[in-house]
């Protein structure tokens, strides 16, 4: 079992308001220091199999369901092989 | 002609577009199930509002693998008339069926007021019954709203007379191009935020959605006509 963790973000191009009004709210804490905050979204998924199959389902998951490639884009960390 | 309205898992304005049809403009109009695989015997098909499942993951994302849908994508492939609001409308692009996606409104709120919409283009099968230009007043009510696709699409959807409402008063939502509807590139699929069905009686406050469900049933009967 390998367990990955697969993070969505919109692509640089897509405004994210969410990001723009947490910024807005750190700096009205005083920590002008922070220029910029992205949120996306992760997903934990644990996956059967060897790794090169892992990544392969990983891949397609993502693209078949866990992305809308019209905004967003992903990338995937192995977190640990069991 | 026969209308369908499909009733996903948390759509909640499918009882509004009915009534639409079927009191205001006496259509032939029946209610499918998600769960059902065929749209046979129906000429259109009608996707509502509301939140179907529960908007998890993206709005739309998940209706997309519903079993009626094999049958809406074939549907439109075979140009008959599919329409889709609001949660309809992020269904359609998140099945393909249109180009681009619906995210989050710019103000991050839900916003549930009428706002002014210009009829781009009353050239489509939805709004003949329009005056090209002309301003109506339709209710939004949504989160997510604000219409991105890249420019190259963009450019395309203008080239090709494709958006056919949008904001005419303020940018409610943060939409590109104050995008508040669109169709496919054949015309027989429209999707859009504003909600007519809401907007058909004088008695409610307004009638001005009324004449795209008239313009869908005209268009509907001339084609009919013609295949005879």
């Amino acid at each position: 079992m390998t367990n990955v963790r697969i993070f969505v973000t919109y692509k640089e191009s897509v405004f994210d308001p969410q990001g723009e009004t947490i910024t807005e709210a750190i700096h009205s804490l005083g920590y002008h220091e922070v220029k910029q905050v992205h949120v996306g979204k992760f997903f934990d998924v644990e996956v059967e199999g060897n790794i090169e199959k892992v990544k392969e389902t990983v891949a397609q998951i993502s693209e078949q369901l866990l992305v809308n490639f019209n905004l967003e884009t992903y990338r995937y960390e192995i977190m640990e092989e069991a | 002609m026969k209308i369908a309205v499909v009733v996903f898992p948390g759509s909640n304005c499918d009882i509004d577009l009915y009534e639409a049809l079927h009191t205001v403009c006496h259509a032939d109009v029946a209610y499918v199930s998600h769960t059902q695989k065929s749209l046979a015997g129906f000429d259109a098909v009608m996707l509502p509002g509301g939140f179907s499942y529960g908007d998890y993951l993206r709005s739309g994302a998940i209706a997309r693998f519903s079993n009626i849908m094999p049958a809406i994508i074939e549907f439109a492939q075979a140009g008959k008339f599919v329409f889709g609001t609001c949660n309809g409308f992020q269904i359609l692009t998140e099945a393909g069926l249109l180009p681009g996606a619906l995210k989050r409104n710019n103000g991050l709120k839900f916003i549930c007021k009428t706002v002014e919409l210009e009829v781009s283009n009353n050239q489509t099968a939805f709004t003949t019954q329009y005056q090209a230009g002309e301003h109506i007043s339709l209710p939004i009510a949504h989160a997510d709203g604000s219409y991105y696709a890249d420019k190259a699409t963009l450019e395309k959807l203008e080239r090709n007379g494709q958006v056919v409402f949008r904001y005419a008063g303020e940018n409610p939502n943060g939409s590109l191009n104050n995008i508040a509807g669109i169709t496919n590139e054949q015309g027989n699929v429209l999707g859009m935020m504003p909600h007519p069905e809401r907007a058909v009686e004088a008695l409610l406050g307004n009638e001005d959605g009324l004449r795209l469900f008239k313009s869908i049933l005209e268009n509907g009967k001339i084609k009919e006509e013609a295949a005879l």
